[in-house]
């Protein structure tokens, strides 16, 4: 009945499934990129080794800027390589890039139109123990709203790879927002990657529910739709890896063929890919919605799966949301 | 870059006289945007775009041209006027800044305006651009490339961290084709730079941060041209050029007045500082004859 359309990873619902950081793929897909084309520059302010670029630092010391903690001059810096040709990765921790240096990203590369992919690693609340103060909750918000730039989340390593690749030949500025914790791998090398383009990863004949979760959350998403077929509702489960274009003819699909959806993100619930779902659906296909994300708090210190639970991400969480909206629509 | 001579510093001081007119034009035209830097900065540009600077106006993206990322956007008039003066366009566009539709934008904008090299208008950003393109110049061509990246900013600019950033990063790097040029006209919106958040000692600040710095008076083109022909010179640092100039300059009722750094002349303020202008050219021509 359904059909592994997306030639997901066979172990996916095994206890013992495969975990790799997201961040680890980056750090794998630069190296890629920088293998490919000698224009791919990287820029790091002081957290080479926990954003993974030290892969690309190790391979092309020559291509690597060192920038100490300065978030502000390396979105700048960045501006003026790509200026002179330059394909710059820059990376640090999301609440610095592109949380402290968000103006910068602004003017001097989405206004300038310059390309440059800004990578955010240690998203979410599954930061842990470090706490709230760097734990972003907001940057999905406050990248997609600046015009020119795009915005993708991949959910796993692997797809961390291929967005980290894509990025690369594709036209503009990108936000890469990344997570810290290992995180179940989803995607196989097989599963189809398009920028802009996101995946079904779950498509039963007749959804009366449709998850549409981005990043680590993904994983839990498809939990919860086990576990909701068990309870006789059948969901669609959408992997939105690029929140900016957003991807308005699946959107609506799914919006049109379920006809109630829950949004699932480690972000605020405001501004974010819920936001951005619904802000177009309710001008073009309104149905119940359910936005899942962290209810205008910030993060605090804890185990990663703890916190989780604890701002109301969890799969058991999913699926009470899940049943709420798929009764709204009856 | 050659030595001036004195029919070239005639020749230069009658553009930065007609760039001085236009930036009045301009401003009393558009009734709204910055009189003093622009007018201070009229022969640091002259100078750039019309002697020192390896361009084309004919190829706006001719790969060797030296690069000029204005950081301190608002003082763009002077820039817009002086790029008409050498070239790049009509100097009658002059009179579209800041209205609608228009390629000269309140701040400088480069998707409007393609020959620019960059968009600025919010502080402190400038300096890391440049820096950027000198360090992807390194990667390209070495040490030995001929591209100079000049970078143009404010003296209240300086207030802004990143700047402090981007001069670590340049002394750290070494970077020899990066020359600064510091607008030190002493004033910014809310008074004098000395009042607001003082800079001094800004020699030794600069110095201390890895810079070969110099200081000049920004409105003498032989002083400013031995300063950045010393800039190209020098292999081992970073320069720059701290160029004291009068906010205003030429403009008697203007010069020095923290109040004329952000706002245009009215009608009858710009007829008396087009005269003021006119009878200080017909002695510039005085002397030289």
């Amino acid at each position: 009945m359904i059909v592994n359309i997306q030639q997901l990873n066979k172990n996916l619902f095994e206890k013992d499934v495969e975990q790799i950081p997201i961040r680890q793929g980056f750090g794998e897909g630069l190296l890629l990129a920088a293998k490919g084309d000698e224009r791919v520059v990287g820029l790091c302010a002081d957290l080479t080794d926990s954003t993974k670029m030290n892969l690309f630092r190790d391979a092309y010391p020559h291509r690597f800027i060192q920038m100490g903690v300065a978030e502000q001059n390396m979105a700048a810096v960045a501006s003026g390589m790509a200026a002179m040709g330059k394909i710059p990765y820059l990376s640090s921790y999301a609440m610095f890039s592109p949380g402290r240096n968000w103006e910068q990203i602004r003017t001097t590369i989405c206004y300038n139109d310059r390309k440059v992919i800004i990578v955010g690693s240690h998203a979410g609340v599954s930061v842990g123990p470090d706490g709230g103060t760097h734990q972003a909750l907001e940057d999905i918000a406050i990248t997609r709203v600046i015009p020119n730039i795009d915005v993708v989340v991949p959910c796993d390593a692997i797809e961390a790879r291929k967005a980290t690749l894509a990025l690369a030949i594709s036209k503009g500025p990108a936000y890469l927002r990344l997570s810290r914790e290992k995180t179940p791998v989803i995607t196989t090398e097989a599963s189809p990657f398009a920028l802009g383009k996101v995946s079904i990863l779950r498509k039963p004949e007749h959804p009366t529910l449709a998850i549409i979760a981005c990043g680590p959350m993904v994983y839990n998403a498809l939990m919860a739709a086990a576990k909701l077929s068990n309870k006789g509702v059948e969901a669609l489960v959408i992997n939105m890896h690029t929140i900016k274009p957003l991807d308005q003819e699946t959107i609506l699909w799914a919006a049109k063929t379920s006809g109630a959806i829950v949004t699932v993100e480690e972000h605020q619930r405001h501004g974010g890919m819920g936001s951005a779902i619904s802000e177009f659906l309710v001008e073009h296909c309104p149905v119940p919605m359910e936005i899942m994300g962290v209810d205008d708090r910030f993060g605090q210190s804890g185990a990663p799966e703890e916190l989780i639970k604890y701002y109301g991400l969890g799969v058991d969480k999913i699926v009470e949301r899940g049943e709420k909206a798929a009764a709204r629509l009856r | 870059m050659p030595h001036l001579h004195d029919k070239k510093v005639k020749e230069l001081e009658v553009i930065a006289h007609k760039v001085r007119m236009s930036i009045i034009d301009m401003l009393v035209e558009a009734q709204s945007g910055h009189s003093a830097g622009p007018l201070g900065m009229a022969e640091v540009c002259t100078l750039l775009f019309c002697h020192v600077m390896k361009h084309d106006p004919k190829r706006p993206d001719w790969e060797e041209r030296d690069r000029l990322i204005l950081s301190n956007g608002h003082i763009c008039p002077v820039l817009y006027a002086t790029m008409a003066h050498a070239g790049y366009f009509n100097v009658e566009e002059l009179l579209t800044l800041r209205k609608f539709g228009s390629r000269l934008q309140g701040h400088p904008h480069r998707e409007y305006l393609p020959m620019l090299e960059t968009s600025s208008g919010p502080l402190g950003a400038g300096l890391s651009q440049a820096l950027g393109m000198a360090l992807a110049d390194r990667i390209d061509r070495g040490r030995h490339s001929e591209r100079f990246f000049y970078c143009l900013l404010g003296d209240g600019e300086l207030d802004e961290g990143q700047n402090w950033e981007a001069m670590m990063l340049a002394g750290r790097e070494k970077l020899h084709n990066l020359i600064a040029i510091v607008d030190r006209n002493n004033i910014q919106i809310d008074g004098y730079t000395e009042d607001v958040m003082p800079l001094e000692p800004l020699y030794d600040k600069w110095h201390a941060f890895g810079w070969h710095v110099l200081e000049v008076d920004g409105h003498n083109f032989e002083a400013l041209n031995d300063a950045l022909g010393e800039a190209q010179a020098i292999f081992e640092r970073p320069t720059v050029i701290i160029a004291h100039t009068v906010p205003g300059r030429n403009v008697p009722y203007m010069e020095r007045l923290p109040e004329w750094h952000g706002k245009p002349p009215k009608r009858d303020e710009a007829k008396e500082a087009l005269n003021a202008l006119r009878t200080l050219a017909g002695k510039i021509r005085g002397e030289h004859e």
